[in-house]
């Protein structure tokens, strides 16, 4: 690793740490009791076995979502619509896991049913984009909606529990994914998770056409010129996205947390997995360790928000001021530009030697 | 049903719902024509939403109230500027963090200012006032669609025209259009492509914000959390929709000003569930641009001769 690389790393660290110290920043100028806020906030996670079990619980639809969106933005499109997949992937494993009840059977064919529906969700803007030119981006925020109006038509009129208000019958119990640690609420999922990450890693990175994939996100001309059927490759790109944030739509649906179908807004981890991309630099290797971050942060905040005075929303903050900080290519640039100048100077002077 | 679509409460409806739309759609294609994707028109609109009732209460007067917003709203777009030109972050993301910010950011002030939560009952804003014109007001059919507006939707009108003249009669808007179709071919001819962006986007976020601003104070009396709901993205699709051109952005906001007062109307009159109904403004969209870009992409083959 050369000392530039090794740079950017830390430059994203410092980037984390300063929007960390402008929230509680803004803690003691809102809060009463700011020490115990802040106190809550950073080790309220570790404080009992179920608090650290729902950090893990709330990495596990970050993961997804992310490794979804860093596929999809591998390719530069930016299609946002892994909010939508998520929330009909959702959707479409609660509607298998009512009817179906027979034993594993039962959660294969709702996660299979919920990572499809999300592709074929997912790839309708890229489609857009190619047969008539518009934009995916204005198209996936269109979408969103779609999905969510959708789901709470289905919730409402379809799949509506009579003896429930607002949720669903009740989710078979044979659908629902094993608990892995005892006394927590982490789940099987929480393997699928990291699997998907790791296929994610593999394919864009170790693949023919990931490689195709990650040529056209850096230069679609130049991938044209060289044979790539760049069709074939924003379409592939979307589907496989919108497949994983689908599933992991399915996935949480499944979870413990969850006995009936009840999400009546947009879950908001579409929008978090841009963040998680942000600070996974588009791999999906990085994508747990960036999950784990902010699903600290958000336990965090939870705690604190339930403990003392300061409500959950200042997460949003931190979480904007880090996007701003790690993606602006000026902040610390004219130290990373010393450091490419020692680092070509070092280069040269070890060639004269030589 | 065709009595109720025909009624003048139907274009009333049309005119009151496309009015925010049509604030953040002119917002978006002046921030387009100077080459800039502004996704922070949401958060934009949110916190002015807020901004307003604040305001308008502390100061006791909708105009006054009105004023603060709308440079705070082009402060929003400098920041927003600041952030795109000079820090060079990717346009959509510093988007992504404000509308973050934005959701966040809303309900803190919130409760730090007033102790509510959810909505905003504790605050006595003031809300903009109708324009009743007399003897206009005494026509039948048209008498009741125009008058009793609210004045912020004849701001919004007159808001178009300005603009239309702006963009095509004034040396700035030429620079700023210019800008956006070639940004290299204008700084080759002395013009600031940096300062043009910046002029753009502090327009952009102003005339998201009155938009913001009519929300809690002209179509509703008060704020609510999350009450943009999804505009700014809509305003963004309705001024791709209509070329970013302001007299397109308006042809679009009031299509969707229909979609909306034809689903108050089915759901008056409950032909269709309510959810369905509520995704007829998305449908709608989704449709148009698709159509809008087909035409578009067939007629420049066609002029290109393939």
């Amino acid at each position: 690793m050369n000392s530039v690389k090794k740079f950017d790393i830390l430059r994203m660290f410092l980037s984390v740490l300063v929007a960390l110290a402008l929230s509680f920043l803004l803690i003691f100028v809102l809060s009463e009791e700011p020490v115990e806020a802040i106190k809550n906030l950073v080790i309220g996670p570790f404080s009992s076995r179920r608090n650290m079990g729902s950090v893990i619980e709330s990495m596990i639809p970050l993961i997804f979502t992310g490794t979804g969106i860093c596929i999809m933005f591998s390719a530069n499109q930016i299609n946002l619509s892994a909010e939508g997949a998520f929330q009909i992937g959702g959707l479409a494993a609660s509607c298998v896991a009512i009817y179906f009840t027979a034993d594993i059977l039962s959660p294969l064919a709702a996660l299979l049913l919920a990572g499809l529906i999300g592709a074929l969700f997912s790839v309708v803007p890229a489609i857009l984009k190619i047969t008539t030119s518009a934009s995916e981006m204005v198209s996936s925020l269109m979408i969103n909606y779609v999905a969510l109006y959708f789901g709470t038509y289905m919730l409402n009129n379809i799949i509506a529990d009579p003896r429930a208000s607002s949720a669903s019958y009740e989710l078979c119990p044979a659908s629902e994914l094993p608990v892995l640690v005892s006394g927590t609420r982490i789940h099987l999922g929480l393997i699928v998770a990291l699997l998907v990450a790791v296929f994610g890693y593999f394919f864009l990175y170790k693949t023919k056409t990931g490689y195709e994939l990650r040529l056209t996100g850096v230069n679609e001309a130049f991938a044209r010129y060289s044979g790539v059927n760049i069709v074939k490759v924003i379409v592939s790109s979307q589907l496989i996205g919108g497949f994983i944030a689908g599933l992991g739509g399915g996935v949480e649906m499944l979870s413990p947390i969850y006995t009936r179908f009840n999400w009546t807004t947009l879950t908001g981890y579409g929008w978090d997995a841009i963040i998680i991309s942000t600070l996974a630099k588009n791999n999906p290797l990085y994508v747990p360790f960036a999950a784990l971050f902010l699903a600290y942060l958000r336990t965090g905040a939870s705690i604190m928000a339930r403990r003392t005075d300061v409500t959950l929303d200042i997460v949003q903050i931190t979480q904007g001021i880090i996007i701003i900080l790690v993606v602006a290519e000026q902040f610390l640039s004219r130290y990373r530009h010393k450091l490419i100048a020692r680092e070509a100077k070092a280069a040269l002077s070890g060639e004269e030697v030589a | 049903m065709w009595e109720a679509i025909l009624s003048p409460d139907f274009f009333s409806s049309m005119l009151r719902t496309a009015t925010p739309i049509l604030f953040a759609t002119l917002g978006a294609g002046i921030a387009a024509k100077a080459g800039i994707t502004n996704m922070a028109l949401e958060g934009i609109m949110l916190f002015s939403a807020l901004f307003g009732v604040i305001f308008s209460s502390l100061t006791q007067s909708a105009w006054l109230g009105l004023l603060i917003t709308v440079v705070i709203g082009g402060l929003m777009g400098l920041i927003l500027a600041f952030i795109v030109l000079n820090l060079k972050t990717d346009e959509i993301l510093a988007a992504v963090a404000i509308n973050l910010m934005a959701t966040g950011g809303t309900v803190l002030i919130m409760v730090a200012f007033s102790g509510d939560r959810g909505v905003s009952s504790s605050i006595r804003s003031v809300s903009a006032p109708m324009v009743v014109i007399p003897f206009i007001e005494q026509i039948p059919f048209i008498g009741k669609v125009i008058s009793g507006q609210n004045v912020l939707t004849w701001l919004a009108l007159l808001a178009v025209l300005v603009l239309h003249l702006f963009l095509y009669r004034t040396p700035l808007g030429l620079s700023i259009r210019a800008v956006g179709e070639n940004k290299n071919a204008a700084e080759s001819v002395g013009i600031s492509s940096r300062r043009i962006q910046y002029i753009a986007l502090i327009l952009s976020g102003a005339l998201a914000s009155a938009g913001g601003f009519y929300l809690s104070g002209g179509y509703m009396n008060m704020f609510t959390k999350d009450m943009s709901s999804g505009r700014g993205f809509i305003a963004l699709a309705a001024s791709s929709m209509g070329g970013n051109t302001p007299v397109g952005g308006l042809l679009v906001s009031l299509l969707f000003g229909v979609a909306q007062a034809f689903a108050n109307i089915m759901q008056l009159l409950s032909l269709m569930p309510y959810e369905i109904i509520l995704m007829v403004p998305y449908l709608t969209t989704l449709v148009g641009l698709g159509v809008y870009y087909y035409t578009q992409k067939k007629r420049k083959e066609r002029l290109s001769g393939k």
